[in-house]
């Protein structure tokens, strides 16, 4: 055949892992002719989707990348003073090359395993430690998904405190942000709490009133002192939380020092760019007293086996454990690799630093100030930080036309009035355009020459110091920066060191040709709220990849807004509330949860206003369908709806769950379908033709978005056409149906730019693609599974006797642990020392690890895998043939650290080098993990969140005196 | 084997009442069965006395390393007390659950409903021991 000179769509066979050989060879493993008999025997017969999906066929990565610019052109980056939470940012190139753009930090999942995972947690430490500092708070966790939904989050945080004794009313002030008023409605509702939206000064507490949010500086820019609120509030056992801009916070009193009690933000200015709505790491901070109350994660300082710190993941069991039925919150993930960014932002400005930008800032708006109050315009709020709301002379008409026409975007208000906010990108031209927007003619470097702002009100101004810890006072120049960033990367295990086999998580290729036009100014420099027709190229985007979610899901309508899987889940379920009351079925408020589902599961639906009955489970994981028709045909009169796992969280295709859903349905219910393992039926099954009306996808596990460390995510939802009219508004931008519910997420599509990677994903691997990644996933651990079935349980094999599983799979330590006493902490552990990260740990069922390789592992990795294991199991062996001590082996005392295994001393049953080089491969890399194992209990019950003093870095022992 | 004293009484929930000084007044806590299984504690979140609950109504929770779990009220009855010792210590679930690891001081509304609960032997058939 004559060589082609079309270019192949070879990137299928750089996505997939095992080659044509490979698979001839593996199926012969499995026992399989064909890897069509294979799906056969996996995925039940009566649900297989017969059709080619329509979606276009797969490009090369050079012609997506063309395609890319070409509708990032049709981008138009104007330059945007709205403000309202979202500004221009710096990001420094060394933080962009070395963090956003590097798979040594934006690989990893969430950093459950603390002992490779320390650089992370540092950088963790470092976020938290500058919240803490520039709120004036006692705590702060390791982010949230955004303002708004950090904004709800602290009203739930209040109410769960308060709901025994107090009131079901929060105040809300009406110059907070529309989105996060919006986003605080939503969640509000379902709850049975009230919300009262006034002025600031009218707030009254009293018995009824849980809790007030106000905003810092407001959203016209005003700065207001809130030391009398916060007093009130407090007199009458109310509380205070209070949205506030982080580098303002560098200039004017912390809510801390006024008075508040949790204090929430987005830290996007700190080098995030603005992406057109995220991902952005929000935070929140508190009182000591509300530690416990404190949703998502908490990095906390603890101490390993040896005595040395070390860090990790404070009060872990709440999340992975999460409060079932009692859940104040659902929030299961943060915004990990921008929560990164913003804390090394702030590492490499330094307080001098920020203090210089956010004093810039302040004199530049100071000086537009002047020079429009000298034009006639006046200036609404005297004491500002950063934003102006003007009342122009001429009107706002005027202005905002002559805005339009110079390429400015400006705040319109509606009454007259037009806000504009500056950011650290303002140069002195910059000004000198706005002032001729205004028709205030003169130079703005000649305006600022002539004057000096008055410092604050005293009540105002900053007086405490902050950023005070060396390790923010270190690393300012770029060559110190970089090694730094490097050092922490290399306490960390990624996907550039060894496959991340984490069940139910989906740890695939995150591809560079997909990741590259994120960081493009025409996506990353677009403002959420800036008008759409700026955002052509976003919009195209977004259509392509809305369609293509349909077709895949069998679901036609789409929302894109919920920016996490549990985000998702909340959205789905009160889009089927919003059905059921449109209906006239207000009372139906029962969702069926088989036992076996996530934790977050039960969370959302009592968020979503729902009571959680439990479906109980047979012995292989399956939804035990007797007892679901029962309690189905119990509850006919109330049932809202079901939660299921598809396939199973036990790794499981279910046969039975055509009639699950018909059950559901027959009982006046509608079916959510929890999409985290839909990596497992991307063009085998589509949840629409078997009967799903809702389903979540998480595009950070199915589509290749990047881990991030632990965050971002993406959970939008597809639903079926009826239940279109309720997908959730925006009150700024319009989106969603014609009855929508309220926002769910501060921006109307979630965290925009990384909808590129997904749509990037699925335009390389086109139609035949994608379903050949599904393919193989469930090949691969199908391979894996029979490779270590002669030396582990295996749980739950699918089927009768045909011995299939789907894309990952349980390997039950159990008996194990019986016979030795060792856990599946210790195996975990000790993959370490052999350079992997451990499966997922007793997830769905204690005493297990679940293992999903996906389908870009090669086949040798999976070997190297499977060899780990099974030279573990002989290590186990050594124990229970008593050749290896019960307390003393290389289990109990893994991982091993480099210090311990060269230290002059060794007085172990083993060898150093059994130890630390147990398998051939480490001779050719080896991973060192930073700290011996760490002591959870003695972090979680010493709860320390911020980077402790140096000279405090001493034993349990005596620090706990 | 965990450690199930004589006289005391059971739930199926793994707690257990004990007799206190004040008549009609017991001790509620978690077993030494239930403490191994959670593993170390390490935050007991509890009532406020003056608080009343049904029976198998939560009370509180429990965090430890492992999981998150709901304590149940044994009996239908008001908190008199709770051990503010536990604050500052929570260890001493795992450390010593039938004494100092006390979470409530419960006065039931219906005294004659305490020897309704399981017995020692009751409870260790019960865990299977």
């Amino acid at each position: 055949m004559p060589t082609s000179i079309n270019h192949s769509p070879d990137f299928v066979a750089r996505h997939l892992g095992p080659t044509p050989d490979d698979v001839t060879e593996m199926l012969q493993v499995v026992g399989c002719e064909s890897i069509d008999q294979l799906m056969g025997e996996t995925v039940p017969d009566p649900i297989r989707f017969q059709g080619p999906l329509r979606i276009p066929a797969g490009v090369p990565e050079a012609e997506l990348l063309a395609q890319v610019r070409e509708i990032a052109s049709a981008n138009q980056v104007w330059r945007s003073y709205l403000g309202m939470g979202y500004s221009g940012t710096i990001t420094p190139g060394v933080i962009q090359r070395n963090i956003l753009e590097n798979p040594g930090w934006y690989t990893q999942y969430t950093p459950y395993q603390a002992e490779i995972a320390q650089g992370r947690l540092e950088a963790l430490l470092n976020f938290q430690t500058a919240i803490i500092d520039l709120t004036g708070m006692e705590i702060a966790n390791a982010s949230l998904l955004d303002e708004g939904t950090a904004a709800a989050e602290a009203m739930s945080m209040l109410f769960g405190r308060g709901r025994k004794r107090r009131g079901h009313v929060f105040l809300v002030a009406e110059d907070c942000h529309p989105q996060t008023i919006g986003v605080v409605r939503t969640r509000a509702e379902p709850l049975g709490i009230e919300v009262r939206v006034g002025p600031s000064r009218d707030f009254a507490f009293d018995e009824t009133v849980f809790g007030g949010l106000v905003q810092y500086p407001a959203t016209d820019g005003g700065v207001h002192d809130y030391r009398d609120l916060c007093r009130a509030a407090h007199a009458a056992g109310s509380h205070v939380a209070v949205a506030a801009d982080l580098l303002a916070l560098v200039v004017l009193t912390s809510p801390g020092e006024f008075g508040a009690d949790v204090a929430v933000g987005n830290t996007q200015r700190f080098g995030v760019p603005m992406g057109y709505g995220g991902p952005h790491a929000a935070y929140i901070s508190c009182r000591e007293e509300f530690k416990r109350q404190l949703p998502g994660r908490i990095i906390g300082v603890a101490v390993d086996v040896h005595g040395e710190p070390a860090l990790r993941m404070a009060l872990q069991t709440r999340e992975q454990h999460i409060r079932r039925e009692r859940a104040t919150s659902n929030i299961c993930t943060a915004q990990v690799l921008l929560a990164v960014m913003a804390g090394m932002y702030a590492v490499y400005h330094g307080p001098a630093g920020l203090a210089r930008i956010a004093g810039r800032i302040r004199k530049q708006t100071a000086t537009l100030a002047r020079g429009l109050e000298a034009a006639g315009h006046e200036i609404v709020h005297q004491v500002f930080f950063d934003t102006l709301r003007v009342r122009p002379a001429q009107g706002a008409e005027a202005v905002l036309g002559a805005a339009k026409a110079a390429r400015i975007n400006l705040r319109d208000f509606g009454d007259g009035t037009v806000g504009v906010a500056l950011d650290e990108t303002v140069t002195p031209d910059d000004l000198d355009d706005l002032l001729a927007v205004f028709g205030a003619g003169g130079s703005s470097t000649g305006l600022a020459d002539s004057f000096e702002p008055a410092s604050y009100p005293a009540h105002i101004v900053r007086c405490s110091p902050f950023l005070t810890h060396p390790v923010f006072n270190s690393y300012h120049s770029e060559t110190e920066m970089l090694r730094y960033i490097h050092r922490l990367e290399s306490r960390d295990l990624s996907l550039n060191t060894s496959m991340i086999a984490l069940g139910s998580c989906t740890m695939k290729l995150n591809a560079t040709t997909q990741m590259t036009p994120v960081t493009w100014p025409e996506f990353g420099g677009l403002h959420p709220f800036a008008p759409v027709e700026q955002a052509r190229g976003y919009a195209r985007i977004m259509a392509d990849l809305e369609g293509w979610l349909a077709e895949i899901t069998g679901l036609p309508a789409v929302s894109l807004q919920p920016n996490s899987g549990a985000q998702g889940e909340y959205t789905g379920l009160l889009v089927i509330r919003a059905r059921q009351h449109a209906l006239g079925q207000r009372h139906r408020d029962i969702c069926l949860i088989p036992s076996s589902a996530h934790g977050t599961n039960p969370a959302s639906a009592v968020l979503a206003g729902m009571k959680v009955v439990v479906v109980s489970c047979d012995k292989r994981g399956n939804v035990d369908v007797a007892d679901l028709e029962a309690k189905a045909t119990r509850y006919a009169d109330r049932l809202a709806a079901v939660m299921v796992t598809y396939p199973s969280t036990h790794g499981v295709f279910e046969e039975e769950i055509r009639n699950i859903c018909d059950i559901v349905h027959r009982n006046g219910g509608y079916v959510y379908l929890d999409g985290a393992n839909l990596n497992a039926q991307v063009g085998l099954c589509r949840p629409g033709d078997y009967g799903a009306d809702v389903i979540h996808i998480n595009l950070h596990k199915t589509f290749a978005i990047p881990h991030g460390g632990g965050g971002p995510g993406m959970g939008p939802i597809c639903t079926t056409a009826e239940l279109a009219p309720y997908l959730p508004g925006h009150p700024v931008v319009p989106v969603g149906g014609k009855a929508a519910i309220g926002a769910v997420a501060a921006a109307p599509w979630g965290s925009a730019s990384i909808l590129l990677i997904s749509w990037a994903y699925i335009a390389l691997l086109g139609r035949d693609g994608v379903t050949e990644a599904t393919r193989t996933a469930i090949l691969n651990a199908n391979y894996m599974a029979m490779r270590l079935e002669d030396h582990f349980d295996i749980l739950y094999w699918w089927g009768s006797g045909s011995g299939r599983v789907a894309h990952e799979f349980i390997v039950d330590l159990r008996p194990l642990k019986k016979a030795t006493g060792i856990t599946e902490e210790d195996v975990a552990k000790r993959l370490m020392d052999y350079g992997f990260h451990a499966p997922t740990m007793a997830f769905p069922v204690p005493g297990t690890i679940m293992i999903e390789p996906t389908e870009s592992e090669s086949r040798a990795e999976l070997d190297r895998f499977c060899q780990a294991l099974i030279s573990i199991r002989a290590e186990i062996e050594q124990v229970e043939l008593g050749l290896q001590d019960r307390v003393d082996n290389v289990l109990k005392n893994a991982p091993h650290t480099a210090r311990v295994v060269t230290a002059d001393d060794w007085d172990h049953g083993y060898t150093r080098a059994q130890a630390a080089f147990p398998a051939p491969w480490l001779r050719e890399h080896k991973f060192w993990p930073h700290v011996g194992r760490v002591n959870n209990a003695w972090g979680d019950r010493n709860l320390i969140c911020a980077c402790p003093p140096i000279e405090s870095y001493q034993t349990p022992e005596t620090a706990r005196r | 084997m965990s450690d199930i004293p004589a006289g005391l009484r059971y739930t199926t929930e793994h707690e257990y009442l004990r007799e206190s000084d004040e008549p009609n007044v017991y001790y509620v806590g978690i077993t030494d069965y239930a403490q191994g299984e959670l593993g170390d504690v390490v935050y007991v979140e509890l009532p406020e006395p003056g608080d009343s609950f049904a029976p198998m109504e939560t009370f509180g929770t429990i965090e430890a390393v492992k999981a998150v779990s709901d304590l149940y009220c044994p009996l239908a009855g008001e908190i008199v007390g709770v051990n503010e010792a536990l604050d500052d210590g929570p260890e001493l679930v795992n450390t010593d659950p039938y004494g100092e690891g006390w979470m409530i001081r419960l006065r039931p509304d219906d005294p004659e409903e305490v020897d309704r609960l399981m017995d020692g032997a009751g409870y260790g058939t019960h865990i299977g021991e």
